[in-house]
């Protein structure tokens, strides 16, 4: 077992910074990642940062400060100063910078890979002072804990339950749904299903979508139940028990708990996580037999996502060459890393990530961000990458340019890489060339 | 070649919004004059909300609080009315030239987004397979042309590539976004530095091709001061000009977001409507006389549920709507069989049933469009013989 250093920093660390000593056992480096809490929370880099059920009283003073200034007749541009937006500037700045600067880039990767795996966008559900502290509550303590943990975490979270409509949603057959007629949203129940455990893989119905809906019946909030602001509303909670795919759980909040148990180690669900981290962490075309072995070390442990992640290094696929193209976020991270850059203002990541078109929080739909390279190949985004690494260049002081391009990427640096740089008219060109060249651009 | 391309940012306005809006495009040259664009509303727009069938008895029995009121719904002929939004659809109907078409459905029937967005786009309907129908048309208009070489030709513009328009066929992308731009000769080194690599080489020289173009093309137009330069609007009046150009791209894809509405979807629905129907009317405008030879096909992934959710919204469903745009379109009814609404009516006793295949709708329109032989049509819709081309689709 031998992953070369600059393999193990880039395939699956963050990249490396000016200065850094490349491990001298990259194995026995990314495993320790794998030990004690999550540096991010162990660390004093989240303690000010509110709780979700901060947020969600944010949430509802900001409802009320722009109702108070609409009635009033005053325009709301530069009378509206939510609350929500500096939460998430805030939230965004931390989580940024923490990437940015941490010793346990693996660890990282990997939080940010479960929370794409669970999307929640605040395209949807007015969540801008959640998504922060859902990274917080919901994925950062569970990394390296059992997956069914981190499920029950998730679909407990307000970011989670406003994002995909289930707060409300209402059992036809509850108090609350004979007295209005109210009814199911079947969101959060499908795609806790499709996206988040067993997959389409397990073929299961209409009928078993719409019945774990009504075992979600009831999972809502309150601003007041702190830290995470989950609530169990029994009034709009579905009656009797229900059936899914051929189990049949009990109504009442623990209901819905044994039923996400089911379905988060349902065999399908270790193929689906299996491919998708194979396909994060070595290929677009994730190799049959390494999904496999990460779903069957998934299998064997019961959902330990240690056990897997450890596996993962220890893939003879870890060792082939990188042809994972970054995604913007992990080109942005990698290019500021690579320059020693941390603690910028936050318009400047947040800007950055818009232009490169993976605005931060904020995925299209709930199956998040795509992790095939020919979704971030196309020639607007590459010209794209290719400005903002010319515009990064102009704020990076380092004396030599080639030992920058030495410490960022070692021997992966390709010998016509270095000669463009030596030849290069300017430090600002030649920082240029070594953010646009294709070494730079895969991991 | 000189790059000015803040220019053309300006003149687009294609800075943040339009990439972290709700809205992608791309463009892509085929020997042909007649233009072809495909609007995907991703995310299953509610057809029964959209072209409303206020005439069938049991509508309101399923979904009375997304009924617009009588005086504000949009009449199409006594049956069914556009949503109050599609204003300018609306005009296209009277004039002949919109024709909207009711209860289709793919060939699939999975309620999942992501699977039935992929099938829309690749115009199967099971296998995956890894290139758009999209693509496959441009290769087969290149193959009746001799054209041998589909690469040189491609041109594009805006962010992201549909699966649609992926294939063999190679199209490039671009959209200008506010960062400092490189000078001519440092692009000329990174494109050197790259020109080896599989991904990095052929993007960044059909990038720099492209921009030349768009640049030249654009700033030749005069700007439409009524037009909002941001999201669909923004890029319509973009798409309309390049499409319109002697030399433009004649192939053109959208993607339009914001359509999944589980939640309040009167309030919710309307602003993504009102938006498709604001760049449909740039879209005609910035194509001028080019607008009697194009084709716009509107399609989204799916359906929603023929009753109300418990959150005011609807959840997925089947059957929808598409809509067939354009100069020579034969329009001004509403081409359906119709199912009806009765519960044992319904697709599972909750969806509007399907009774036209897209693929129908899809042929169809390409048929009108373009002198294919039906070889060339079955390796574009591959295993698609149940769905035979829907005719007179187009006035002759």
């Amino acid at each position: 077992m031998s992953i070369a250093p600059l393999q193990a920093l880039n395939r699956f660390g963050l990249g490396a910074r000016p200065g850094e000593t490349p491990p001298a056992n990259p194995h026995a480096w990314l495993a320790a990642q794998l030990d004690g809490p999550d540096p991010g929370l162990a660390s004093p880099a989240f303690a000010t940062l509110p709780t979700a059920a901060d947020g969600l009283i944010a949430r509802r003073a900001d409802f009320a400060a722009r109702r108070k200034i609409l009635a009033s007749g005053l325009p709301l541009k530069g009378n509206f100063k939510p609350q929500t937006l500096a939460i998430l500037r805030n939230d965004a700045k931390a989580q940024i910078d923490f990437a940015l600067t941490t010793d346990a880039p693996f660890r990282e990767r990997l939080v940010w890979f479960w929370a794409n795996h669970f999307t929640v966008s605040t395209r949807q559900g007015g969540i801008q002072p959640l998504v922060g502290p859902y990274l917080r509550e919901a994925i950062r303590p569970h990394v390296t804990g059992k997956f069914t943990d981190m499920v029950l975490a998730v679909e407990r979270h307000p970011a989670m339950l406003l994002y995909l409509g289930n707060a409300f949603s209402t059992g036809p057959n509850s108090r609350v749904g004979q007295r209005t007629h109210r009814g199911l949203n079947e969101n959060l129940g499908r795609e806790c299903m499709e996206l988040h455990t067993v997959s389409l893989r397990a073929g299961y119905h209409q009928a078993d979508v719409t019945n774990m809906a009504k075992l979600l019946t009831g999972w809502s909030i309150n601003p007041q139940n702190q830290p995470t602001g989950f609530m169990f509303r029994p009034f709009l909670h579905e009656p009797g028990p229900q059936t899914l795919m051929g189990r049949t759980f009990p109504a009442g909040e623990q209901g819905g708990i044994e039923a996400l148990r089911f379905l988060s180690t349902y065999p399908t669900t270790w193929v689906a996580l299996a491919t998708k981290l194979v396909r994060h962490f070595v290929a677009d075309q994730p190799p049959q037999p390494a999904i496999n072995h990460i779903a069957s070390v998934l299998a064997d442990t019961g959902g330990d996502l240690r056990a897997a992640s450890l596996a993962l290094i220890d893939l003879p696929d870890a060792e082939t060459p990188l042809t994972k193209i970054k995604t913007p976020f992990e080109y942005l991270i990698s290019s500021l890393r690579a320059a020693g850059l941390s603690g910028l203002p936050v318009e400047m990541y947040l800007g950055t990530l818009n232009r490169l078109g993976q605005p931060l929080w904020h995925a299209p739909l709930p199956n998040g961000w795509s992790d095939l390279g020919a979704d971030w190949s196309g020639s607007d985004a590459v010209l794209g990458r290719i400005d903002f690494g010319y515009t990064l260049a102009a704020r990076i002081h380092e004396k030599n340019p080639l030992d920058l391009a030495h410490s960022a990427l070692g021997p992966l640096l390709r010998p016509a890489t270095i000669q463009a740089i030596r030849h290069a008219g300017s430090k600002r060109e030649a920082l240029s060339l070594l953010f646009a060249a294709p070494e730079f651009q895969r991991r | 070649m000189a790059l000015t391309l803040s220019r053309r940012a300006t003149l687009l306005g294609l800075g943040t919004a339009a990439i972290a809006g709700r809205t992608r495009l791309a463009l892509a040259a085929a020997p042909t004059d007649r233009r072809f664009i495909v609007i995907l509303l991703r995310g299953a727009l509610d057809g029964l909300n959209a072209v409303i069938p206020y005439g069938d008895p049991d509508l309101a029995r399923l979904r009375a609080p997304l009924i617009p009121s009588h005086d504000k719904m949009l009449d199409l002929g006594g049956f069914f009315a556009l949503h109050p939004a599609l204003k300018n659809l609306h005009s296209l109907y009277q004039s002949g030239e919109a024709l909207p078409v009711h209860a289709i459905a793919g060939p699939y029937r999975t309620r999942s987004h992501f699977e039935a967005q992929d099938l829309l786009q690749t115009g199967v309907a099971e296998t995956s397979i890894n290139s758009g129908w999209l693509n496959r048309l441009i290769v087969e208009l290149h193959a009746q042309n001799n054209a041998i070489n589909p690469a040189s030709t491609g041109l594009a513009v805006g962010m992201g590539m549909p699966l649609l328009l992926r294939g063999p066929a190679r199209i490039g992308s671009y959209a200008p976004i506010g960062f400092a731009k490189p000078s001519p000769d440092l692009y000329h080194r990174i494109a050197a530095l790259n020109a080896a690599d599989p991904v990095f080489g052929p993007a960044i020289r059909t990038g720099l091709q492209t921009a030349a173009f768009d640049q030249a093309t654009l700033d030749q137009a005069a700007p439409n001061p009524h037009t909002k330069t941001y999201g669909f609007d923004g890029l319509a009046q973009a798409a309309g000009t390049l499409l319109a150009a002697a030399n433009g791209p004649r192939i053109c894809a959208f993607q339009l977001e914001g359509w999944d509405t589980h939640v309040n979807q009167i309030n919710l629905l309307t602003p993504p409507l009102a938006g498709l129907d604001s760049g449909i009317a740039t879209l005609k405008s910035a194509l001028g006389p080019a607008w009697r030879q194009t084709t716009i096909l509107i399609v989204t992934e799916f359906g929603r549920t023929a009753r109300i959710n418990g959150t005011h919204g609807t959840d997925h469903g089947t059957a929808t709507i598409a809509l067939l745009l354009g100069g020579a379109v034969a329009g001004g009814k509403v081409r359906t069989t119709w199912p009806g609404l009765k519960n044992h009516q319904l697709f599972q006793n909750r969806d509007l049933a399907p009774t036209t295949d897209i693929r129908s709708l899809a042929k169809g329109a390409i048929l009108a469009q373009f002198p294919l032989p039906p070889s060339a049509l079955a390796r574009i819709f591959p295993s698609s013989t149940d769905a035979a081309p829907m005719t007179n689709l187009l006035r002759t």
